[in-house]
């Protein structure tokens, strides 16, 4: 069963790393980044079988943090959006140093 | 002080234990005192506060009434004429009365206290060891103790007179001489200076010690002769002064370092015992003796490093009688007399002293020969002499050397103080009718003895003493230096010794003949100044001409009192040929000092014969004769004209009215590339360009450029950052599966 | 007076007072200040400045009557560590709070309290705006100077270093001239980075002397110096750090080009402070860690010498440097030098003498470049430029002026019968019995001190008074008096009877020579693997 949930979890996590790779929609990256933690969630809660409640823990810590992340990752989408009229993230470099 | 005073004398049985002797410490004292009073007084009248706050007060009216450009009387100064502020109504100094008063009074108590000590030392009988008094302890470091300790014997007792007493007739010359000038406390206080530590040099009982003399009389020199420091001529000539004289401190310096590594002494009387330890002319007190000279050459004005004298002219006359002729410059002179234990023991070392004393009269003598300024002549002269002074003392022939400094002291100083009253009557003249001309150029002098009788006789009683015409005071002393001289040439550890291959007899036969020569010289440039300044037609002018007059009775006492000490002072030391008193009186006095010296040089050889001894006297007595019936036939002052309208010298003239160009060379050569160097190369270059713009500078570039191209990267795109990211996750992740 | 002194207890006490008085004084301006200050122009003329300096005269006079006791308190025969106070302050890391005084720090101590006093005269009305700041920062700045000649902890040492760095800082940058970001920066750069290397060097002895048993490091001076053992090549390491941090501060040849800029561009009171202790901090921090913790490799003979060459080129380098500057400022600091090159000659030569005169050129250098720079202060105030060639002539209308720089300029000159001669003829005389040749060329500087310092203060006082702006500078005021008059006397009497100073100093400096010649030849550090 493990060993099972393992694999799903390095599927969908793998699918999310290539999502933040490829994609340039800022939306679709925040969802694969998304997608990234929960693959994590699922690997903690799959050990959590075999190593005690502490996993479980964490993944509700991780559920906290990301549904916080979301609502400020969407606020910054949204004003970004409303800024420059686009979301594609090749226009955008205002991390340039 | 006088807790201090407290420790005990050394030497408790000292026969001069208990008598005024004791009291030797006020004989300086007494003149840093009048410094004190007299300074108080300068600064007193002058000083007006400031207001609270600097920053507020632009605009604020404010008096100057001192400062120092004289408009006294005697404002011996070309540059003078150009600022043209004569017109003003001389007005005394308010402090005059007190000054006047204070500043000679300190000196007559000083000499009065010396003479009543010499009293008690001619009283106390056969007197072998010096008389040694310790104050405090100055610097005790480790295993070293500098005592401020004052040593009396036979030779600083000799300076002190000669130091006060003469001092204390310049000083009442001065009170007539400076007498309108409005910085008149201020002169005194640096008078008062000077003497105080011209008497810490004579007294001192070591050599740091003396080293405080030493620079304290450069210090007031500098002081003094930039007193009219307005102009710009004077305060260079006074700071030329003091750093010519701190390259020979730097000799006097590096022999005291090597005193005290060698003989771990640094007091006269240890480095007495010490130098028994010493090899008989070895390199270690060769070298010693050779830094000490450096430092006497430039006290004391020899080549390489006289340049600072003439130009010390430009200071108040008494000044450069006192100090630029009569004491200070001799201080090198007695610096040598003083370490006559060491000199002795290096002939190669007195050599090149007596080289350098000889080559330093005949060279400045043939300056003095074309100079028009009447004190540059005698400024030149002085060089000359003291050349001669330097002769004596080093070829160990102490007591002439010392001889010739106190008779030239009473010459000298009336030469100058002569040449000053003469100025004081050229300049009172001139300010009469508003004239600018030259007051000290000689050109525009000439038959000035009608005017002022008494200065004219004076002088010619000096000239012929300095000439050494019999029986005056610079004959004996000169005759006795070349005399010495000669005998030494013949036999003496000089003699044998060598240098530069040549035998030393040979070199010091040279360096008579140079002294010949000089001596020739010498009587043939004072009969030139005589006979411009006193005799012929007077080219004054004709307004002038009518306020010509002798100086008053505080100018012309002092003048006369050195008048007969220049008449009669060679009866100080009487040579055997001419037993007209008690013979070699000096020589006697100064024997426990510099008896064991002088017969080591000269290594147990025989009495001069009497007819060569008559044969050099008589040399010498015709040569000066010689000089000045040359001078005396040939310079037509009839011809001369006044400075404005004379021509310029062609030829060789030139060069001797240029001084050789030596002060030139010395800019060139030394001055302007040290200055040069140390701009472009050092502090451009090195500091400002390597250090500050390579390493510091350089560095903040560098790493503003590395932080360039970090910033590279961050191109702001997301998706390279998460490649970037994960390119990183994978090659750890690769490091791991690897090991 | 010693009786007096002991019934009041006062070696108990006086070396934590003499760091907390400042400290209490900079709180209640600070205090004050938030109540009142900071409204911004001219608070000379509005008054807010009176009540900070007022506070910081009264602090630093109250410090400096305190720290007089010391004089007499002070025992010269004993070489042991006196006055001593010790807290435990950071027990886990061996870290404690101990101060106390040798005849070195004795001497220093009453050079800052007599320093600060004046400078805070020399600020009174130059400082014109946030004064509550600048007063408050100059007495941290006295706490941190103070702790480090106190500190017999090195990590409490290191704390201190840095405490006197941050006040400096911003004194010159915030009051400074024109430049002053630049140099301020400059400086603190130039300075963190020596320190920081010295912070691990510390850490690193620190860890070597560590308790075997508990394994806790010990910062403690004496101990280290005892215990801690190290290898003679990271003796070497570790001396180069330190030697970095104290060379800076010295400043050595060629790390010195932080001083003219900070020299010029900070206040008056901050020029004053930096020459006068400062500068001594660097040295003093050869004397007391960097040379006896690693006598082995300061005495390398290589290391030796590239170090007495660095003093000897920093001599000469000084002074020709000096001699072509066009403002007054920068040729003071560049003569500093020069100056602080002959207290490295003293200390690396060691010899009794020379050591004795390097402490004495540390002091002569603290009276008179700081005299110097206060008067240079008093001219600009005036005239506000420090450009030599602006002035010319003014002895005739400031004549007190001009015969207290005359008489400063023959200190600095280093003229017999003032200060500045003992100083240079021991650390000569002292250096030319082991460094024959270097002493030699230290000793024709001579020569250019006073060309350049003469040259000077011609063109300053001297010559034609030809501008006609220079023709109505008022005098010096009886508050700049104040200051100058102590300086004089200072001078005059360290002149002519020094005795009594190097009498408390003795016993250290030959403490220092013996130790460090003692122990030159040992690879280690310490005693105890000599003794294996």
């Amino acid at each position: 069963m493990l060993a099972e949930a393992l694999f799903f979890s390095a599927v969908l996590f793998a699918i999310g790393v290539v999502g933040v790779l490829t994609r340039r929609n800022a939306i679709i990256v925040f969802m694969c980044v998304e997608l990234m933690l929960n693959a994590v969630n699922l690997t903690f809660v799959a050990f959590a079988q075999s190593y005690g409640a502490a996993g479980q823990v964490f993944v509700f810590f991780v559920m906290t943090v990301a549904a916080a992340e979301a609502a400020v990752g969407l606020a910054i989408i949204i004003a970004l959006f409303r800024h420059r009229q686009t979301v594609d993230l090749q226009n955008i470099n205002l991390l340039k140093g | 002080m006088i807790p201090l005073l407290q420790a005990a004398a050394t030497a408790g049985t000292h026969p001069l234990t208990g008598t005024i002797a004791e009291w030797v410490w006020l004989v300086p004292l007494l003149p840093l005192l009048g410094f004190v009073i007299n300074g108080a007084l300068s600064l007193a009248s002058v000083f007006h506060a400031g207001p609270g706050d600097p920053a507020l007060a632009h605009g604020e009216a404010h008096g100057v009434d001192d400062g120092g450009h004289g408009h006294a009387a005697a404002h011996d100064d070309d540059a003078h004429g150009a600022t043209g502020d004569d017109h003003h109504p001389v007005v005394r100094h308010r402090f005059a009365g007190v000054a006047s008063i204070v500043g000679p009074g300190v000196l007559i108590l000083s000499f009065l206290l010396a003479a009543a000590i010499f009293l008690a030392m001619r009283g106390a009988g056969e007197m072998t060891a010096p008389f040694i008094q310790r104050y405090f302890s100055w610097m005790p470091v480790g295993d070293m103790h500098i005592d401020a300790a004052f040593q009396l014997d036979q030779l600083s007792m000799m300076m002190t007179l000669v130091v006060t007493g003469v001092g204390m007739l310049i000083h009442l010359f001065s009170v007539g001489y400076m007498q309108d000038d409005p910085g008149y406390p201020r002169f005194f206080a640096y008078l008062n200076l000077f003497v105080f530590f011209m008497l810490v040099l004579v007294l001192a009982g070591n050599y740091p010690l003396l080293f405080i003399g030493w620079e304290g009389v450069g210090v007031c020199s500098y002081l003094l002769i930039g007193f009219w420091f307005s102009d710009k001529v004077n305060s260079d000539a006074g700071k030329k002064a003091f750093i010519v004289n701190r390259i020979g401190d730097v000799g006097f310096l590096i022999a005291m370092f090597m005193m005290f590594a060698n003989m771990h002494a640094l007091d006269f009387t240890g480095v007495r015992e010490g130098a028994a330890s010493l090899p008989f002319g070895g390199i270690v007190v060769t070298t010693i003796c050779l830094f000490l000279f450096l430092g006497c050459a430039g006290k004391s004005a020899q080549i390489p490093l006289y340049t600072w004298l003439p130009d010390a002219m430009a200071g108040p006359t008494p000044v450069s009688a006192l100090i630029h002729a009569a004491t200070m410059v001799t201080a090198g002179v007695y610096l040598i007399a003083r370490t006559n234990v060491l000199f002795s023991m290096a002939p190669v070392a007195q050599l090149v002293v007596v080289i350098i004393g000889a080559l330093t009269a005949i060279f400045a003598a043939s300056i003095g020969l074309k100079q028009w300024d009447i004190k540059k002549v005698l400024a030149y002269s002085t060089v000359s002499q003291l050349g001669y002074m330097f002769i004596g003392v080093g070829s160990g022939a102490y007591v002439s050397g010392l001889f010739h400094l106190v008779t030239h002291a009473f010459f000298k100083a009336l030469l100058f103080l002569g040449s000053g009253s003469v100025i004081f009557a050229m300049h009172r003249a001139y300010h009469h009718t508003d004239n600018h001309d030259d007051a000290q150029d000689m050109r525009n002098m000439g038959g000035l003895k009608q005017y002022m009788p008494v200065t004219f006789w004076l002088m010619w009683i000096a000239t012929l003493a300095i000439a050494g015409i019999p029986p005056f005071a610079g004959f004996f002393s000169k005759d006795e230096i070349l005399g010495g001289l000669f005998a030494r040439a013949q036999h003496s550890t000089i003699a044998s010794a060598s240098l530069f291959g040549i035998p030393g007899s040979g070199w010091l036969y040279f360096a008579y003949l140079l002294g010949l020569v000089a001596a020739f010289m010498t009587a043939t440039y004072m009969t030139r100044m005589m006979i411009y300044t006193f005799h012929g037609p007077n080219r004054t002018g004709e307004k002038e001409r009518g306020h010509l007059a002798e100086a008053p009775w505080i100018m012309t006492g002092p003048l006369v009192v050195l008048g007969i000490l220049s008449a009669i002072g060679g009866w100080l030391n009487l040579p055997e040929f001419a037993p007209l008193g008690r013979v070699g009186a000096l020589e006697h006095w100064l024997d426990p000092v510099v008896g064991e010296s002088t017969a080591r040089v000269m290594a147990g050889a025989g009495e001069t014969s009497a007819s060569l001894e008559y044969t050099l006297v008589g040399v010498a007595i015709l040569i000066a004769v010689g000089g000045i019936a040359l001078a005396w036939t040939r310079l037509k002052p009839e011809s001369l004209v006044p400075k404005r309208e004379a021509a310029p010298e062609e030829g060789f003239e030139k060069v001797l009215v240029n001084k050789y160009y030596v002060d030139e060379i010395y800019d060139k050569t030394i001055v302007e590339p040290v200055v040069g160097v140390s701009r472009g190369l050092l502090w451009r270059g090195i500091d400002a360009g390597l250090i500050d713009g390579v390493g510091v500078n350089g560095s903040a570039y560098l790493a503003r450029f590395v932080g360039w191209i970090g910033s590279q990267f961050q191109s702001g795109q997301l998706g390279t950052y998460a490649w970037v990211l994960v390119a990183g996750v994978l090659a750890v992740l690769g490091a791991f599966s690897i090991r | 007076m010693n009786a007096l002194l002991t019934s009041i207890g006062y070696t108990h006490w006086i070396l934590p007072a003499l760091l907390i008085i400042p400290l209490i004084g900079a709180a209640v301006i600070w205090l004050l200040g938030a109540r009142g200050g900071g409204a911004g122009g001219d608070e000379v003329v509005s008054g807010v400045a009176a009540t900070p300096r007022m506070v910081a005269l009264v602090t630093f006079a109250v410090e400096f009557i305190v720290s007089l006791g010391l004089w007499w308190s002070f025992d010269p025969g004993n070489n042991a560590w006196q006055s001593v106070v010790d807290y435990a302050w950071i027990p886990s890391w061996g870290i404690r709070f101990t101060i106390g005084v040798d005849g070195i720090a004795v001497m220093m101590v009453l050079l800052t309290t007599f320093i600060m006093l004046l400078a805070v005269g020399g600020s009174w009305t130059s400082i014109r705006a946030r004064s509550h700041s600048y007063y408050a920062l100059l007495l941290v700045l006295t706490t941190g100077m103070l702790g480090v000649f106190l500190s017999l902890d090195l990590f409490l040492f290191y704390v201190m270093w840095e405490v006197m760095l941050i006040p400096m800082y911003f004194i010159i940058g915030i009051w400074g001239g024109d430049r002053r970001i630049y140099a301020s920066l400059k400086f603190f750069i130039y300075t963190m980075v020596g320190s920081l290397l010295m912070l691990v060097a510390i850490i690193y002895l620190g860890l070597a002397a560590r308790d075997p048993a508990t394994g806790i490091p010990t910062f403690a001076y004496d101990y280290v110096l005892q215990n801690a053992m190290v290898t003679s090549t990271a003796a070497k390491w570790l001396f180069g750090a330190f030697f970095l941090a104290f060379a800076v501060k010295v400043p050595m040849f060629p790390f010195h080009t932080w001083l003219p800029d900070a020299h010029v561009e900070a206040p008056t009171a901050g020029s004053v402070v930096l020459a006068s202790i400062m500068l001594k901090l660097g040295t003093f921090g050869f004397l007391r860690l960097a040379v006896p913790l690693f006598p082995s490799a300061a005495m390398d003979p290589t290391i030796r010498g590239i170090i007495l060459g660095l003093a000897v080129i920093g001599i000469v380098y000084g002074a020709l440097v000096s001699l072509v500057q066009p403002d007054f400022k920068k040729l003071v600091a560049y003569s500093s030098v020069s100056h602080l090159g002959f207290v490295m000659l003293g200390i690396f030569a060691l010899t009794v003498q020379s050591v004795q005169g390097a402490l004495m050129v540390m002091i002569n250098h603290g009276i008179s470049t700081g005299a110097l720079f206060f008067l240079i202060g008093m001219i600009y105030e005036r005239r506000h430029t420090r450009l030599i060639d602006a002035y010319g002539g003014i002895a005739r209308v400031v004549p007190m002026f001009a015969a207290i720089l005359t008489i400063v300029t023959f200190s600095s000159i280093g003229v017999p019968g003032t200060n500045g001669f003992i100083g240079e003829f021991l650390v000569l005389l002292g250096s030319f019995q082991t460094q024959p040749v270097l002493s030699v060329i230290a000793t024709t500087v001579v020569i250019i001190s006073a060309a350049y310092l003469l040259w000077a203060i011609q063109r300053i006082l001297f010559n034609p008074l030809d501008k006609r702006e220079n023709e109505h500078i008022p005098d010096l005021n009886r508050r700049e008096l104040a200051i100058m008059v102590p300086l004089v006397a200072a001078i005059v009497w360290l002149g002519v009877y020094p005795a009594p100073v190097l009498r408390r100093m003795e016993g250290a400096a030959t403490k220092f020579v013996n130790m460090v010649d003692a122990r030159r030849n040992l690879l280690t550090t310490g005693v105890a693997e000599a003794e294996r």
